[in-house]
């Protein structure tokens, strides 16, 4: 056991936790974004507020979700103990550093990285934590004509204070009671401090991952002379261009049509 | 030939030894030749204090001819100055505008202290080395060179990382000063020829761990080093070592033995 | 004057050596650990001979003036290293390395030596390989060769043009494992200042540390020199700026025969001098020449044009080019050894002939290579080299061709030693360029490389332990009076040079010797210049002790004394070499006195009068060396005329 903690306590183990976090947390990107577009499904957020439910409830999900929050924490601290031990490897700073020789993104991942974690605190407490347990958010009906396929919506106070969810189907009508974060989201995104807000984080999180995509796979020694164009590829047009933009869009969307 | 000699001004770091605090001072380096080197540059300037009976400015060179890597410099914010793959001694003067200032500092981590003005410390380079840098066998070995054929590729491959002339560049450069780049040239260009094996994984944790009780900061792939190398030695050693030092903690048997005195 | 014993073993040539190694005594195993050894320089020979005396068994102490051992000069060296493989099936041997090395010298080598070089070349490829030291490959995966300037196989191995780098890399990393392993304490930046000797034997240095100036004694068993040769007492050269001849000329200074001093070689293929600035000189490797074709322009009117710049090199036609090289020597053309490239290359710009904005240069032309290989190929072959000349020139060598002058490269004199590498003093050995043993009057090509591993790895490891056997392994006495008696000597010269207040600067007296040797005892030596030279140095060295600036304090890092004491050893040794150069009449090798020379200006020998080895002397300051002939005796080759037509 011991060997395992010298190889984590050693730089390239710090790199190691930094690399395979940020991996992890670049999958849930993908997940988080494809979830999400149900935003754009002009539906009075049905879809979105199932799917939230959703995920909050599956029990697999769930240890995923405190695995990713695990993660995020993990990253941020090895990442704030990398930095301090980078900083004392350089006790007397330059007097004139030129800023040619690498990238702006990669020599700011800390900066970027701090921006990102506030976004992160306030965004979960926003959503995340009100949804779950502060008992801001109100429940919905939607009441589905199975013949027409045509949804109404109506707001829902429930009768017990463990409600969550219910899916019933009387003559005809599913009716589907769920928590209305879609009501959430878009009194949120319909406020421009907050849009713009987001707009800067998700530009935050592009730098971040144009260079962090990569380095985690270098850092990871899983670079190859035909492969690791392709990964430089995705980490540009995924992680730093679609990602960021979908998400970015969002809000955009919301604050312009509603 | 025409006179197109420059007139610069050099702010230069000076500090008496490693336990007394430096400041820049400035010096005038007047009728500069575009055809000299920048330490020639340096030589003029030292000819001049020692004639004022001021003590040179001191700075480490040896060959003068790019190889053997003692020369350093942190030139205008770069180390060995404004040209890609070229050392210091290789830079010349007409890289430079009259009328310039150049500021010149010397290389900056806890790993390399300053030994006085812009020489510095490296004896952590070879400790690193000494760690696990080499393929163990004694002098008088029968093999011939030929029974083991090397692929060019490969061979060529080992060459680019053995180009290391372990300067400290990367180090100078990174903003973490980080000597990975140094430590996985070495432990890359062993790792893909054939008489490297044997001690393949031993080797890349002995001179991993030297590296971490040296002080030296942690790689965050910005790519400076490999930028600012003057035998620009691949940001991919990097990588490759790594793999090796991950396969060598978590799936292989081999831990850092101690090497056995062969001698006795 | 006294002959001199080489101890070259009795019986034919091929069976010197391992009838040697049979009769040289052993040291027991178990007793080797209680054997110190100093070994000073860890270039080629200096670390190779520490890790494998390390590896042995014995306790090596090893210093070097640089910050890290693999900082030594032999890191510079460029083409190749010879070795007597065959791998080519050209027709090479132990026997036609070793007859190319002893016609290469002019026959002023030792057979016993240099047939024991060639011998041992092909074990250093082994062992390098075994190292991990990448050399060229060919696509079979085998190693590749090259061929050299002075030979007609190719036998040189190479890795790219940087393979002294990988080479010293590799016995470096030798090195470093005898650190690790606790078996070679590394001093760094620690200058050795003088030798230690008890009742006439060697028994340990004086150092200074250069980093705080503390002036230290270390005692062995045997003291080891492999500290390169004394290029630079010509200032300019392409020997590191900080390459001296301190070590040897202090062990010189205390009874260690100097030989043949002024057999220094003047590499053809350097960057031309730009002007007095100028603090060395860059070699451009000999390899070049496999590629290369060297011409200077037919009249002298084309050669004004180039130099104004009026017209550009390769502008001027085929007819109006002298490709002298191949003209005056058809069987070996631009591969002629280097000091008959040298001397034609003088002959052109004497001839005013010459080009480039000096009008001291000649072309080096590789319009036909890049026209008949292509681009892509003299890239790959010379890639670092023609980048490193455009770094320094701003010249495109790939559409221009290069300008090309001899500059000082190697000194094949050095402490006079025997056939184990031991020098008169006992207890006392050299090895490297700082010996003069195997190169005779001019080394050939790729043979730098190939002797300072021999020395290292394959010679001193045998021949050392005969001595240690003989003297036993009683512990050194480290409070024997001589120690600190020497040591003091080593502080008063200190305070004497940091005493100097004058005006001029060592640095200045380093230029003005540098004028003069090259001058009058550069590429061609006349009787006259060289009496004028000696009086100039020796006026020079007088006004130095007067007039020269010393800055700073012994306790601190100052490369000011550092340098004050590395020119006042070379102003005694440029004498000694103008004295040396006068003394031997004939011309030989890089040894090129006008007054001896065949009616087509190639250098004649006088082997009845000069078949010997001259080894000088120390009689007291500025008293005149002795003369110690060692007579060669040519058993097995039979002395020609050297000739390259």
């Amino acid at each position: 056991m011991s060997e395992f903690k010298q190889t984590f306590n050693s730089s390239l183990g710090k790199k190691l936790i930094m690399a395979l976090t940020g991996l992890f947390l670049c999958t849930f990107l993908i997940v988080h974004l494809g979830g999400n577009l149900l935003l754009f499904k002009n539906d009075n957020g049905f879809g979105f507020n199932v799917y939230a439910n959703f995920l909050t409830h599956f029990p697999p999900i769930e240890v995923i979700a405190y695995l990713l929050y695990l993660s995020i924490l993990v990253h941020a601290i090895y990442a704030l103990v990398l930095t301090i031990k980078n900083r004392k490897a350089r006790p007397v700073r330059y007097a004139e550093v030129s800023s040619t020789n690498a990238g702006w993104s990669s020599k700011n991942m800390g900066l970027l990285g701090s921006i990102l974690f506030l976004f992160i605190v306030i965004h979960m407490s926003d959503f995340w934590y009100n949804y779950k347990y502060s008992g801001k958010v109100g429940f919905i009906e939607y009441k589905t004509n199975l013949a027409t396929d045509e949804t109404t919506a109506v707001p829902y106070i429930p009768t017990s204070p463990n409600f969550e969810k219910s899916v019933t189907t009387e003559n005809n009508f599913e009716i589907v009671r769920v928590k209305d974060l879609h009501a959430r989201v878009e009194s949120s995104f319909t406020n421009l401090i907050y849009v713009i807000f987001y707009v800067i984080a998700m530009g935050t999180l592009s730098f971040h991952l144009k260079h962090g995509f990569q380095s985690a796979f270098r850092t990871l020694g899983w670079v190859h002379r035909k492969y690791t164009p392709i990964v430089s590829f995705i980490g540009t047009w995924l992680f730093a261009v679609i990602i960021p933009l979908g998400f970015a869009a969002m809000p955009v969307y919301y604050y312009f049509t509603r | 030939m025409e006179n197109n000699n420059m007139n610069l001004t050099l702010k230069v770091w000076r500090q008496k030894n490693a336990d007394t605090k430096g400041a820049f001072v400035t010096y005038k380096a007047e009728g500069i030749s575009p055809d000299m080197s920048f330490l020639e540059m340096l030589d003029v300037v030292n000819e001049g204090l020692i004639h004022k009976g001021e003590e040179p400015i001191h700075f480490d060179h040896d060959c003068r001819e790019g190889i053997c890597g003692m020369c350093s410099l942190y030139i205008n914010g770069r180390p060995h100055g404004p040209k890609g793959a070229i050392t210091t001694c290789q830079l010349h003067m007409r890289s430079f505008h009259d009328g310039e200032i150049i500021v010149i500092e010397p290389w900056r981590a806890a790993a390399f202290p300053v030994i006085k003005d812009l020489a510095v410390d490296r004896s952590s380079f070879d400790r690193i080395q000494q760690a696990g840098g080499f393929v163990s066998v004694n002098t008088g070995v029968t093999i011939d060179a030929n029974s083991i054929p090397i692929p060019k590729v490969i061979a060529d491959e080992a060459f680019n990382s053995a180009t290391c002339i372990g300067c400290g560049a990367c180090v100078a450069a990174c903003k973490n000063a980080s000597a990975m780049l140094f430590v996985s040239a070495k432990v890359t260009q062993l790792a893909m020829l054939p008489q490297g094996q044997p001690e393949r994984w031993s080797r890349v944790q002995a001179m991993v761990a030297q590296m971490d009780a040296e002080g030296f900061g942690n790689c965050t792939n910005t790519g400076a080093c490999e930028a600012e190398c003057p035998k620009e030695i691949k940001m991919t050693n990097i990588s490759k070592m790594n793999n090796d030092y991950f396969s060598a903690k978590l799936f292989r048997e081999e831990g850092v033995h101690e090497h056995a005195s062969s001698g006795e | 004057m006294s002959l001199l014993n080489a101890k070259i073993p009795e019986g034919p040539l091929a069976e010197k050596w391992s009838k040697h190694k049979f009769n040289l005594k052993l040291v027991n195993p178990a007793n080797k650990r209680k054997y110190d050894v100093i070994v000073v320089g860890t270039g080629l020979a200096g670390a190779s001979a520490a890790a494998s005396l390390a590896e042995l068994g014995y306790n090596v102490k090893a210093f070097c003036f640089q910050d890290s051992p693999r900082r030594a000069h032999s890191i510079a060296a460029q083409g190749g290293i010879n070795a007597a493989k065959n791998y080519q099936n050209d027709g090479d041997s132990v026997y036609r390395l070793f007859y190319d090395t002893i016609k290469g010298g002019d026959y002023r080598a030792r057979e016993g030596n240099v047939y024991r070089l060639a011998e041992v070349s092909v074990n250093i490829i082994d062992q390098c390989v075994a190292q991990g030291v990448p050399f060229a490959r060919e696509y079979g995966g085998l190693l590749d060769n090259r061929s050299f300037g002075g030979s007609q196989v190719s036998r040189t191995f190479y890795a790219r043009g940087q393979t002294g780098q990988q080479l010293l890399l590799g016995a470096y990393s030798a090195l470093n494992r005898q650190i690790h392993l606790g078996k070679v304490k590394m001093y760094t930046r620690t200058e050795m200042l003088d030798v230690v000797l008890v009742d006439g034997q060697a028994k340990g240095i004086v150092t200074r540390n250069l980093i705080n100036g503390s002036i230290d004694t270390h005692s062995a068993h045997a003291v080891l020199l492999c500290t390169g040769g004394y290029g630079n007492v010509f200032y300019l050269s392409t020997n590191a700026i900080g390459s001296n001849v301190t070590a040897a000329w202090r062990a010189h200074k205390r009874g260690a025969y100097f030989a043949n001093p002024c057999f220094t070689q003047i590499h053809p293929t350097c960057i031309p001098v730009t002007g007095d600035h100028q603090s060395k000189l860059t070699l451009m490797s000999e390899s070049l020449r496999n590629d290369g074709r060297v011409w200077a322009p037919k009249t002298v009117e084309i050669a004004k044009q180039l130099q104004k710049g009026a017209i550009k090199a390769n502008e001027v036609k085929e007819e109006d080019r002298d490709y002298f090289l191949e003209r005056k020597y058809p069987s070996f053309g631009n591969l002629v050894p280097r000091d008959v490239a040298s001397r034609n290359a003088k002959e052109m710009v004497d001839d005013n002939r010459g080009v480039g904005g000096s009008g001291i240069a000649v072309f080096l032309d590789f319009a036909d290579a890049i026209h008949r290989l292509g681009k892509d190929a003299v890239s790959a072959k010379y890639g670092n080299l023609f980048d490193m000349y455009y770094q320094i020139t701003n010249e495109d060598p790939y559409t221009q061709p290069m300008r090309i002058y001899p500059a000082v490269h190697y000194t094949m004199g050095g402490l006079w030693v025997d056939y184990n590498l031991s020098t008169n003093v006992p207890g006392l050995y050299a090895l490297g360029e700082c010996n003069f043993s195997d190169h005779g009057a001019n080394r050939l090509g790729a043979s730098a490389l190939m002797q300072g591993l021999a020395d290292g790895y394959f010679v001193i490891p045998y021949t050392l332990g005969d001595y240690l056997a003989t003297i036993g392994p009683k512990p050194v006495d480290a409070k024997h009076p001589a120690f600190e008696k020497t040591k003091q000597e080593v502080i008063e010269r200190i305070n004497k040079l940091l005493s100097l207040k004058g005006t001029k600067t060592v640095n200045e007296y380093h230029r003005d010797l540098g004028h003069i040797m090259w001058e009058y005892c550069g590429m061609a030596r006349t009787a006259e210049g060289l009496t004028k030279a000696k009086g100039l140095i020796s006026a020079l060295r007088a006004d130095f002790w007067k007039n020269a600036i010393v800055v700073g304090e012994n306790e601190e890092v100052n490369p000011a004394l550092e340098k004050a004491g590395r020119v006042a050893d070379f102003l005694e040794l440029g004498e000694l070499m103008v004295d040396d150069a006068l003394m031997r009449r004939e011309s030989c090798g890089g040894h090129f006195r006008l007054e001896s020379q065949t009616p087509e200006g190639e250098a004649l020998r006088d082997d009845d009068h000069f078949a010997f080895v001259a080894a000088w002397e120390y009689k007291g300051d500025n008293q005149p060396e002795v003369l110690n002939k060692e007579i060669l005796d040519f058993e097995f080759v039979h002395l020609t005329q050297r000739s390259y037509k």
